[in-house]
């Protein structure tokens, strides 16, 4: 399997054995360093897909020296290290590979080119102003600095938390948008709430009886709806538990309804609902097989008005999924929480009788550490750049 | 002279070769100081000024460490200004007005009286090395001086030249001579070398200045001296004054630009952006029709004024027109016209953090040499060259100096890490800790490591160690007390009622509490150790604490790092997924340790993993 690599790019090559068997007809792909994915000089062989030419390939390229296997997640952390992908781009990339529908595939390939790190870049370019003008009221006085300087830091702030909270707003759809929406099925025991969930999902997923309170925990049944990832949940009936075991389950129930995005209730006559609803949340009167109730009502059972609840659960997520931020995790969720919570100390102490611009200072800087785990580092340099620009300093 | 034989060679006479001569004194060494003129030791050849902000840090540090500008600088001090006195004690730097011929005096006592401190005035020639390692200096007619450390503080007399409108002078200070022998020798050696430039103003007869109506600012009624062991003025108290360019003054500067030395093209060194040339301040900010000028008296006895914020690289009648176009200075007359120098310096990343040469065993740098700019900043990597000089001839490990600590770190780090772009001058916010190194806690920061060194003399450490004593007694009675939230508020403070009780030290952080007021509440048995200057210590202690907390971890993080250190066989050339780049810096720069490499521009997290991944394989190898 040796030989001069094909000058050009590509090339058809027949793959021979030490022994000088042909192993494979392959196309042979060189990329030159910096212009492949991980930045370093790639050789890639597109052979035949059969499982027993791959595990040859593999073992002849692997006995030969210097050679090994790639380990998990390799070639990305190449890229990584080699700048080629900043840490959001690895992030996206990870959620791309994952994304099984549409939307979340949509919602990383946001994240992948690279839109996270310049909204970022952005921020960052916006904490320099006031940063830079307490820095300059600090480090220069007796200098032509301007001496209030309170107003436009204050204002400056102001319009970064905004936008910061825009995000951090719409980090928890985006979050759902990876990870799947939640929809709890609520409702009094016995009223075919787990009958409906098989309905949905098309498979017994939770085990149906006619006696009340079989349901003891939440049950899961993850979907595609509409190309958004959904996650239906069963939950055991609201009702007085007759044993501890019952009553756990009602509680755990219970709190997974209250988190979850959105929630269906079932009842037997109108506004029989006991948790309490959510502005968007579904009513619906349950076990009408018949259909007498139109489209205020569903049964599992015979499927009336099941396909009109799918469509309204996909329709009223969709619109959510509008508001969705290109920060999707966790983490950048709790990295933008943590700036604005130094912004926000910031601000109270602007107010103050006694403003200490030095405590003031190193909330910003906080902030704007804050911010750094999402991509990069603020470099005094940066601000001192800002300062010069804009001030005649020098006495 | 007396000797041919010394632990240390310093070679230089400004601020970093007396700090760094005085600091081998101090650790009881044997020290040669060379210069060109003896009696020039002491002179401060730019503004008569000492401290500010980030550079009045440096002063209490070095004070901290026993060294000598502080004290002579209180000695020669004619208006003491605390600086940002209303921002919050992390940003407010001690700065003072000097009379040059008593701070001269000041340090010519200093030095004249320091044991095994000798002055030799005469001109180096060359550094003298044996088998690549340096063994001393050659002076002229080929005498020796051997040293085994040689620190080298040359300002900006290598390569210096002066540029007075078109006229350029070979020179390394108005009036005195360039070292362009030693220039060429550390260009033959192959030390990267960069050339900078800085100015000063024209130098007026204080007798022709209009006084009368000008504006002037005072000193502070209760002056803050730049030592922590002087107890107050020694000289008397002037004011300065305060004059403003003119519309008339920028039409004189536009119309004579092609004559400046700094836009004709003739000079190319990097300027630093923070003290631009007058010719700077009318083109960049061409919208703002005027300037202010500060008249700094330089003494009791001058009749000098330096005009700071007019510096300028324009021919002398020019220089005469403008400045005569300024309120108050219509008839003064210039006695020395302002000029521009351009000098060499040496990229200092080529030092390792005991400002050592990496590749010359023995020889160090310090001050403008290595690309900085203002007495402060000579004078702290005078104090660190010193101290590390000295341990080297007695095989004693550097002293460290993190940028978690002093400013002397943060100047340490950025010069070795960053290198320079511009004559590097301190800001308090290059400091990222600057909440706790003030220049309020400076001894609580250093002496007590001084002191270990040997540097710090005995009057000092008694004095420290009564204030650390006092400092002790009473946090630790602050610290025994609990008071509750409901009698802080009816006290009149701003706390919820119903809050957490607070220890004494906790109360103070909230505005308006002072110790003086919780001893008022009855709740504080202080001893008579208290003093007024113990109190206002403390309370600063403790407005800070809660950020200090926060800030610990991110120290403890960074100081990790710092003792990771990078052995000297790591090939970064065999580590697999390093960028070739990255990888030609780090051969390039070689980082000591961790936090260096981390630093170096460019680097990214995952690289950082590889390397420790090679440190770490590598020491497990050499252990197996």
């Amino acid at each position: 399997m040796t030989g001069p690599l094909p000058r050009n790019g590509r090339r058809l090559r027949s793959l021979t054995a030490r022994g000088g068997e042909v192993v494979d007809q392959a196309l042979v792909l060189t990329f030159a360093a910096g212009k492949s994915f991980t930045g370093e000089n790639v050789v890639e062989f597109q052979c035949h897909g059969g499982i027993s030419i791959v595990d040859r390939l593999l073992r002849e390229l692997s006995e030969m020296d210097g050679l090994r296997l790639a380990q998990a997640g390799e070639f990305t952390r190449r890229a990584l290290g080699n700048g080629r992908l900043d840490l959001a781009e690895v992030e996206g990339l990870a959620s791309l590979v994952e994304a099984e529908t549409e939307g979340q595939r949509k919602q990383a390939m946001r994240l992948f080119s690279g839109e996270l790190g310049t909204l970022v870049q952005n921020w960052r370019q916006s904490l320099l102003e006031p940063v830079a003008l307490i820095e300059a009221t600090m480090d220069f006085v007796d200098e032509d600095v301007p001496v209030d300087v309170v107003p436009g830091v204050r204002s400056s702030i102001i319009k970064l938390l905004a936008e910061l909270k825009f995000h951090a707003d719409g980090a928890h759809v985006a979050e759902r948008m990876m990870d799947g929406f939640e929809v709890a099925i609520i409702g009094a025991p016995n009223l075919g709430k787990s009958t409906l969930l098989n309905r949905i999902a098309g498979r017994d997923a939770a085990i149906t009886s006619h006696h009340a309170g079989t349901t003891r925990d939440v049950i899961e049944v993850r979907m595609d709806l509409n190309g958004l990832p959904v996650t239906m949940l069963d939950t055991a009936g609201l009702r007085e538990a007759l044993d501890d075991v019952e009553r756990l389950g009602i509680e755990r129930g219970k709190s997974r309804a209250t988190s979850a995005d959105l929630r269906v209730h079932l009842c037997e006559a109108p506004g029989d609902t006991d948790v309490s609803e959510g502005d968007d949340d579904i009513v619906l009167l349950a076990k009408d097989d018949e259909g007498s109730f139109g489209t205020k009502s569903i049964s599992g059972v015979t499927g009336h008005g099941v396909d009109r609840l799918i469509e309204d659960i996909a329709q009223r997520l969709a619109q959510r999924a509008g508001n969705a931020g290109v920060a999707s995790r966790e983490r950048h969720r709790r990295a933008l929480v943590d700036a604005m919570s130094h912004l926000n100390c910031a601000l109270q102490r602007l107010d103050a009788h006694d403003i200490r611009l030095d405590i003031v200072a190193e909330d910003l800087r906080s902030a704007g550490r804050s911010l750094d785990v999402l991509i990069g580092r603020i470099d005094v340099e940066d601000v001192l750049g800002v300062i010069f620009e804009r001030f005649c300093i020098g006495k | 002279m007396k000797h041919d034989r010394y632990d240390v060679i310093v070679v230089g006479g400004g601020h970093a070769g007396c700090e760094a001569a005085h600091a081998v004194s101090r650790c009881g060494g044997t020290v040669a100081l060379v210069t060109l003129d003896a009696t020039k030791i002491g002179v401060m050849s730019c503004n008569p000024a000492i401290g500010g902000l980030g550079k009045g840090h440096l002063v209490r540090e070095i004070d901290a460490l026993d060294g000598v500008m502080a004290r002579a600088g209180d000695y020669a001090g004619i208006q003491f200004r605390l600086l940002n006195a209303s921002k919050g004690p992390a940003v407010q730097g001690p700065r003072i007005q000097a009379d040059r011929a008593r701070y001269l005096s000041a340090v010519q006592k200093m030095i004249s009286t320091a044991p095994g401190l000798e002055v030799v005035d005469a001109e180096v020639f060359g550094l003298h090395l044996e088998g690549g390692k340096i063994a001393g200096v050659t002076l002229a007619n080929d005498v020796v001086l051997y040293a085994s450390a040689v620190i080298l503080t040359t300002g900006t007399f290598l390569g210096g030249t002066i540029h007075i409108g078109d006229k350029v002078i070979s020179s390394g200070r108005y009036g005195e001579a360039a070292s362009n022998a030693l220039a060429a020798q550390i260009g033959e050696i192959g030390l990267p070398l960069g050339r900078l430039k800085t100015g000063t103003p024209p130098r007026l007869r204080s007798s022709t200045v209009d006084w009368s109506d000008l504006e002037t600012q005072d000193g502070d009624a209760d002056p803050t001296m730049l030592s922590f062991i002087s107890s107050g003025p020694e000289a008397r108290q002037i004011r300065c004054g305060i004059t403003h360019t003119n519309e008339r003054t920028h039409e004189i500067i536009h119309s004579s630009l092609h004559r400046s030395a700094l836009h004709s093209g003739q000079i190319t060194g990097a300027g630093p952006r923070y003290c631009p040339s007058i010719e700077d301040k009318v083109t960049r900010f061409a919208d703002k029709p005027s300037h202010q000028v500060f008249l700094e008296p330089e003494g009791l006895d001058s009749d000098l004024v330096y005009p700071n914020g007019i510096s300028t690289s324009l021919p002398a009648e020019v220089q005469t027109a403008y400045v005569r176009s300024i309120a108050g200075l219509e008839h003064a007359e210039i006695v020395q016209p302002g000029y521009a120098i351009e000098y060499d310096f040496v990229d200092p990343r080529s030092l390792d953090p005991s400002l050592a040469v990496r590749e010359i065993p023995g020889l160090y740098l310090a001050g403008q040499i290595n690309g900085t700019t203002g007495y402060e900043e000579a004078a702290a990597q005078g104090l660190v060259a010193g101290l590390n000089a000295i341990r080297r001839v007695r095989f004693q490990d550097p002293m460290h100096f993190s940028r978690t600590t002093s400013y002397i770190g943060v100047l340490l780090d950025d010069l070795i890490s960053r290198g320079v772009s511009e004559p590097y001058r301190m800001f308090t916010s290059r400091a990222e800790y600057r909440l706790s190194i003030r220049a309020d806690n400076a001894d609580q920061r250093l002496t007590e490591g001084g002191r270990d060194a040997g540097c710090v003399g005995d009057e000092r450490w008694q004095a420290y160690s009564e204030k650390r004593r006092a400092l002790d007694i009473t946090t630790s009675a602050l610290n025994d007390v609990s008071i509750t939230a409901a009698a802080l508020n009816a006290a009149g403070l701003n706390v919820a009622k119903d809050g957490p009780k607070r220890s004494g030290l906790e109360a103070l952080a909230i505005e308006g509490a002072t110790v003086d007021f919780l001893e008022d509440l009855g709740r504080l048995p202080l001893t008579q150790c208290a003093t007024a200057a113990i109190r206002h210590q403390v309370e600063r202690d403790a407005v800070y604490a809660p950020y200090l907390e926060r800030q610990a971890k991110e120290i403890a993080s960074l100081r990790r790092d710092e003792q990771t250190e990078i052995p000297g066989w790591v090939d970064y050339s065999r580590i697999t997924g390093l960028s070739n780049e990255l990888k030609e810096k780090l051969e390039r720069i070689r980082p000591v340790n961790l936090y260096r490499a981390n630093s170096i521009e460019g680097m990214t997290p995952s690289a950082m993993l590889l390397i420790l991944a090679a440190v770490r394989h590598g020491q497990e190898r050499l252990a197996g």
